[in-house]
C-alpha cells in the first residue's frame, strides 16, 4: 500500500523542510571567528580628552563590542536595549564607532543616552574587517582570555541579551 | 466600539464553527439527523457573523478610526474612500480576514446549493468546512486581529502601500480568494466521501461544477494580479515567477488537473482514487501558497509582512490538515478500486497523460520555489532561482500537454481506433502547420519558438472545431432537428470546453507573440524630442505637475503618431506619495487589439531630460483575453443542465437501484 | 492486450514521460541557480566562474550614482561596509532604489572585475544594511513591501 502512503510521506518530507526553514534562526550568520582570538587593536577615543584604547587593556574579564554609528537608522532600534543593559553593570559595554564622524558620533550619544564604558574610533573600518564586521550594528561577546563567544548581527532585542547572559554563567570565572 | 463588536462576532463565530464541525461530523458518524441538521444552520450563521465583523473592519477603515492597530497602520485620512475600503484586505490581517470571509461565503453556498445532498454527505462537507474555519479563525483571533487597538490612537494613519492604490489592486484580491478558497469545497468534498466511503460517479457530479467555479476565480485573479503587475509595476513585464505568483499558480495548475480528472471519474468511474488526491492536493497547494507568503519563509521581490509566530501556527495547521488527510486517504483509498479499465489511446488515455504534464510542472514550479528555502535549511548558501528555469520547464511540460489537448476531445472513451485518430490529427497536423506558416510569412522575422508557440495556438483552434463539427454531424444524423435545433441540443459543457481551450489558444497567441516581437527602449529625452518604434513615433510635448489627494505628480504628455498620423496622447506618471515617501511610477498604455504601447517615465536629469521607456508590445492583450475566455469556458461548463438537475438524476438513480 | 498488459504500457509511458521531465529540469535547473554574493565575496574571488548569471547586494554607496551623460547606462558602488564593487546598468532603476540603501543587482562580472547588471532590484527599508540582514530585519520588523 506505499502507493497510497506516498503522498503522505512527501509531504512529510516537505513539512520538515519548511519547519526547518521557519526556525533556522536568519540572524545566525555564522563567523569563522567565533572561537577565535580577537585581533589586537589600538585605537583613538571618541573625543580628544579620551585615552587611546588597546585591546589587551579590555581583557581580563568578559565584556561586549558593539559596532555603532550615528548614520545608521538599526542602531537607535537597538539603543534603549543597549542603556538598559549598561545600567545593570553586569558587563564592560566597549563601543566600536565605525566609519563615521566623531562629532557626529558625540552628539549622537549626547542626545541618545551613553551606554558604552569605553569607545574606540575606527574611521576606516580597519579594525571592523579584522572583526568581520558584515554590516551596522553588530556586536561581540569576548570572554576573559580574549576569545569570541559570541557574534549578533543586526539590531539587539531582548533575546540576544538573554542569550549573552546565558553564555556569560557558562563562562569560566 | 465597532472594533470591539467585530472581534465579539469573530469570537461567537469561533464557537459557531466548533458546532458546525463537531456535530455534524459526529451526527454523520452516527447516523443521528439531529445532530446532522445543526450543519447547514450554523454554516449560514457563522457567515453572516464573518460577514458583519468583516463589516465592522470596513466601516474602521471608512471612518479612518486610527485608534485600530491595522487601520493606523494602512490607511491614511487623505486616501480616497475607495482605496480606504480596499486598504481593509491590503494588510495580512484584512486579507486573512477575507480569506475567511470567502471560506463561510463557499460554506454558505454549499448549504443553499447542494440541499438534494444525501444528509450524511452534505454534514460531513459542511463539517470538514468547520474545521478549516476552527484553524483559521483561530489564527486571525490570536496572531493577527485586524481589530487590534493602538492606545493612544494615532493622529493619522501611515497610508496604503502606493502600489496598492489602484483599480485592479482593489478586486484582485477578493478574486483570487475566492478562488484560493474555492479549492476547499471539492477538497472537503473529496475527505466527506473518503470517511463515507462513497466514491461513485455521483460524487463527481456534485464535486465538478465547484472545482470549475474556483477555478474559474483563481483564473481571473490571477490573470488580474499578472495585469495588475504589468501597468503597476512599471517594467511591463506580465509575469515574473515570483514566489507570490508561484503561490496561486500551483493550486491553478492542480485544479485545472482535478477539473478533468473529474470529468473522467464522473463519465467513466476511473481516475477515483487519483481525483480524490488531486483534491486534497489543490488545497494543499493553496494552504502552502498562504504559508509561503504569509509566513516570510521565502522572500521575494515583491517582500511580504511576515512573522515567525504566524509561519509556525500556518505550518502547524497546513501539517495537520494535510497530514490528516493524506493519512485518511492512504487508509481509505485502497478499498476504492480502480474503476473502469480503458486503453492507452483513449481519451481517458489523454487525460491522464494532461494530469501528469499538470502535475510535473507543478513539481517543477514547487522545486524551483522552495529549493532557495532547501538550500538555505541545508546551510549550502543564498541563491535564488532565475526565471529562465521557469519559462525553459514550463514551455518544455507545457508543449506536449496542448498536444495532448487537441487530442483528447478528438478521442473517444475506452479505446480510440489509432488508425483514425492519425488519419484525422494528420490532417489537423497539416491545418495547424499551414496556418502557421502563413502567419510566420507575414510577420516576416521568426524564432523557433515563435514558430512552436503559433503552431499549438493552431492547433488547438482547428482542433476544437473539429471536434465541434464531428459532435454536431453526429447529433443532426440521429436526430431531424434544425442546424440551430442541433447546436442548442449540445450540452452547455462542451461549448464550455471548447471556448476555454480556445482561451488558451489565445493567450498562447498572445505569450509568443510578446516574447519574440517585443520592442523595447530605454532613452534619454528633451521636450520636442521623438523616437522611433516600429511605425509609430513617440514625442515628448511638455511636462505637467498635478497634485493628487496624497500624492504629487510629474506628467510626461507625449504624442504618438502612427505612420505619420497623430493617434494619442499618452500620460504617464512619476508621483510622489507623501506619508510612505515613496515615489511611484504610473505608466500610461495606448491599447488596441493588435499591439500595446507602453510608456513610463524613469528619472529626470540635470540636464532637464527625462529617461523614458518605450515599450512596443504586440498581442500582449491576448495574454489577459485569453485568461478571461478561459474563465468564460469555466463559467458555461458549469453552469451545464447537468448539474443543476441533480435532484431529479437522484430519484432516477434511487428508482434504478 | 490483456488489461494487465494495457496497465503495463501506460505505467511505462508515464515514467518515460516522468523521466524526459526529470531530465530537463535538472539541466536546466542547474544553469539557472542564480548564487547571492556579497561584494567581499566576489572581491575575494569566491565567485567561481566569472560568466555565470549571480547576484550581488549591498547597499549604494552615497554620491556614487553616475550617470552616462550619452545614453542610459548609470554606474553605482555597491557596499557590503567591508568591500565594494562598481556596478553598471542600462537602463531605468526602480522606484526604490536610492543612495545609501540596500540593493540587489542581477549580472555577470566582466574581465575588469565590475558588475554588468541586467536588472536592479530595490527593496524598501530604511536601514543601512546589507540585504541579507535586512531582509532579516524585515521579516521582525513587520515591514511591508508590497501586498498581493
Amino acid at each position: 500500500m506505499i502507493k497510497y502512503l506516498s503522498p503522505l510521506l512527501v509531504f512529510i518530507v516537505l513539512a520538515g523542510f519548511l519547519a526547518k526553514g521557519l526556525y533556522l534562526n536568519p540572524k545566525e550568520i555564522p563567523s569563522p571567528l567565533i572561537g577565535k582570538k580577537i585581533p589586537d587593536f589600538k585605537l583613538s577615543g571618541l573625543s580628544k580628552e579620551s585615552p587611546l584604547v588597546f585591546s589587551d587593556d579590555l581583557l581580563g574579564e568578559p565584556f561586549i563590542i558593539n559596532v555603532f554609528a550615528s548614520w545608521c537608522g538599526p542602531c537607535l532600534d537597538e539603543h534603549p536595549i543597549l542603556i538598559e543593559l549598561a545600567d545593570t553593570k553586569a558587563i564592560h559595554v566597549f563601543g566600536l564607532n565605525y566609519k563615521d564622524n566623531s562629532s557626529n558620533a558625540l552628539n549622537w550619544l549626547e542626545k541618545h543616552g551613553n551606554p558604552y564604558q569605553s569607545i574606540g574610533v575606527d574611521p576606516k573600518g580597519v579594525v571592523a574587517i579584522d572583526f568581520g564586521v558584515y554590516g551596522v550594528p553588530e556586536t561581540f561577546l569576548i570572554d576573559s582570555d580574549g576569545f569570541i563567544r559570541f557574534k549578533h548581527v543586526g539590531p539587539l532585542n531582548r533575546e540576544t541579551i538573554n542569550e549573552i547572559f546565558k553564555i556569560l554563567e557558562e563562562l569560566p570565572k | 466600539m465597532i472594533p470591539e463588536i467585530g472581534n465579539f462576532l469573530l469570537m461567537l463565530a469561533l464557537v459557531v464553527a466548533v458546532i458546525q464541525s463537531v456535530f455534524p461530523l459526529v451526527g454523520a458518524s452516527r447516523g443521528n439527523f439531529q445532530l446532522m441538521s445543526l450543519a447547514v444552520t450554523s454554516g449560514r450563521l457563522q457567515f453572516i457573523l464573518i460577514l458583519f465583523s468583516f463589516f465592522c473592519l470596513i466601516y474602521c477603515f471608512l471612518f479612518n478610526d486610527f485608534s485600530v492597530l491595522n487601520v493606523a497602520k494602512n490607511s491614511n485620512s487623505s486616501l480616497p474612500w475607495a482605496y480606504r475600503i480596499a486598504a481593509s484586505w491590503g494588510s495580512h490581517e484584512g486579507s486573512m480576514l477575507l480569506w475567511l470571509v470567502m471560506l463561510s461565503g463557499w460554506t454558505f453556498a454549499v448549504s443553499i446549493k447542494s440541499r438534494q445532498l444525501p444528509m450524511e454527505m452534505l454534514s460531513r462537507t459542511i463539517g470538514v468546512m468547520g474545521l478549516i474555519s476552527i484553524g483559521f479563525l483561530i489564527f486571525i483571533i490570536f496572531t493577527s486581529n485586524p481589530f487590534d487597538r493602538l492606545l493612544p490612537a494615532a493622529a493619522d494613519g501611515a497610508d496604503l502601500n502606493p502600489l496598492l492604490q489602484d483599480p485592479g489592486m482593489v478586486i484582485h484580491p477578493p478574486m483570487l480568494y475566492m478562488g484560493y478558497v474555492g479549492c476547499v469545497v471539492p477538497f472537503a468534498f473529496a475527505i466527506a466521501a473518503l470517511l463515507g466511503g462513497r466514491l461513485d460517479s455521483t460524487w463527481a457530479r456534485w464535486s465538478r461544477p465547484w472545482t470549475t467555479y474556483s477555478w474559474v476565480f483563481l483564473t481571473i485573479g490571477i490573470a488580474l494580479g499578472s495585469w495588475w503587475a504589468y501597468y503597476e509595476l512599471g517594467w511591463g513585464g506580465w509575469w515574473f515567477w515570483d514566489p507570490v505568483e508561484n503561490a496561486s499558480f500551483m493550486p491553478w495548475l492542480s485544479a485545472t488537473a482535478l477539473m478533468h480528472s473529474l470529468a473522467v471519474s464522473e463519465k467513466r468511474g476511473g481516475f477515483k482514487a487519483w481525483t480524490v488526491l488531486l483534491a486534497i492536493l489543490t488545497f494543499a497547494l493553496s494552504l502552502l501558497g498562504t504559508f509561503l507568503v504569509r509566513s516570510g519563509v521565502i522572500t521575494s521581490v515583491h517582500a511580504f509582512a511576515s512573522d515567525p509566530a504566524r509561519g509556525i501556527y500556518i505550518l502547524a495547521f497546513l501539517v495537520l490538515v494535510v497530514g490528516a488527510s493524506f493519512s485518511l486517504y492512504a487508509i481509505r483509498a485502497p478499498k476504492v478500486g480502480v474503476g473502469g479499465s480503458f486503453d492507452v489511446i483513449s481519451r481517458e488515455g489523454a487525460l491522464l497523460a494532461n494530469n501528469i504534464l499538470f502535475l510535473a510542472s507543478t513539481a517543477a514550479i514547487l522545486l524551483g520555489t522552495l529549493y532557495p528555502l532547501f538550500l538555505d535549511a541545508l546551510g549550502l548558501g543564498k541563491i535564488s532561482v532565475g526565471p529562465p528555469y521557469f519559462d525553459v520547464i514550463f514551455v518544455s511540460i507545457m508543449t506536449p500537454a496542448i498536444f495532448f489537448m487537441g487530442i483528447g476531445p478528438l478521442a473517444v472513451w475506452k479505446k480510440a481506433e489509432i488508425p483514425d485518430l492519425v488519419f484525422r490529427l494528420k490532417w489537423l497536423m497539416f491545418i495547424a502547420g499551414t496556418a502557421a506558416s502563413i502567419c510566420m510569412f507575414f510577420a516576416g522575422k521568426w524564432s523557433p519558438l515563435v514558430i512552436l508557440g503559433v503552431f499549438l495556438a493552431f492547433w488547438i483552434i482547428s482542433s476544437s472545431f473539429l471536434v465541434f463539427f464531428e459532435r454536431f454531424k453526429s447529433v443532426s444524423q440521429s436526430t431531424n432537428l434544425t442546424n440551430i435545433g442541433v447546436c442548442r441540443r449540445l450540452p452547455l459543457g462542451f461549448y464550455g470546453m471548447l471556448t476555454a481551450h480556445f482561451g488558451v489558444a489565445v493567450f498562447i497567441i498572445g505569450v509568443t507573440a510578446v516574447g519574440g516581437y517585443e520592442q523595447e527602449k530605454d532613452l534619454k529625452m528633451r521636450i520636442g524630442e521623438g523616437v522611433q518604434v516600429e511605425n509609430y513615433i513617440v514625442r515628448l510635448d511638455r511636462f505637467a505637475e498635478i497634485k493628487g489627494p496624497n500624492f504629487d505628480s510629474t506628467v510626461g504628455v507625449f504624442s504618438i503618431f502612427e505612420d505619420g498620423n497623430f493617434i494619442a496622447v499618452l500620460k504617464p506618471e512619476k508621483r510622489f506619495y507623501h506619508v510612505q515617501q515613496m515615489p511611484m511610477t504610473e505608466a500610461a498604455i495606448d491599447s488596441s487589439v493588435t499591439r500595446d504601447l507602453y510608456l513610463s517615465l524613469g528619472e529626470p536629469l540635470q540636464d532637464g531630460s527625462w529617461i523614458v521607456r518605450v515599450y512596443l508590445k504586440p498581442f500582449v492583450g491576448w495574454i489577459w483575453a485569453g485568461a478571461f475566455v478561459m474563465a468564460l469556458g469555466g463559467i458555461l461548463a458549469a453552469s451545464d443542465r447537468r448539474f443543476r438537475k441533480l435532484r431529479e438524476e437522484k430519484v432516477r438513480e434511487k428508482n434504478l437501484v | 492486450m490483456k488489461p494487465r498488459q494495457k496497465r503495463f504500457v501506460l505505467i511505462l509511458i508515464a515514467s518515460c514521460l516522468l523521466v524526459v521531465a526529470s531530465v530537463i529540469v535538472k539541466n536546466v535547473f542547474n544553469d539557472n541557480l542564480v548564487f547571492f554574493y556579497s561584494p567581499t565575496e566576489i572581491v575575494s574571488g569566491d565567485v567561481p566562474q566569472k560568466k555565470k548569471l549571480i547576484r550581488v547586494g549591498g547597499m549604494v554607496v552615497r554620491d556614487s550614482v553616475v550617470r552616462h551623460q550619452d545614453n542610459t547606462t548609470v554606474s553605482f558602488i555597491v557596499s557590503d561596509n567591508v568591500n565594494a564593487i562598481k556596478v553598471h546598468y542600462e537602463g531605468i532603476l526602480p522606484d526604490l532604489f536610492r543612495e545609501g540603501k540596500g540593493v540587489v543587482a542581477q549580472g555577470k562580472l566582466d574581465q575588469h572585475g565590475d558588475f554588468m547588471a541586467s536588472q536592479v532590484l530595490a527593496k524598501h527599508d530604511e536601514n543601512y544594511m546589507p540585504p541579507e540582514v535586512a531582509d532579516l530585519l524585515e521579516r521582525s520588523k513587520d515591514q511591508k513591501i508590497l501586498g498581493d
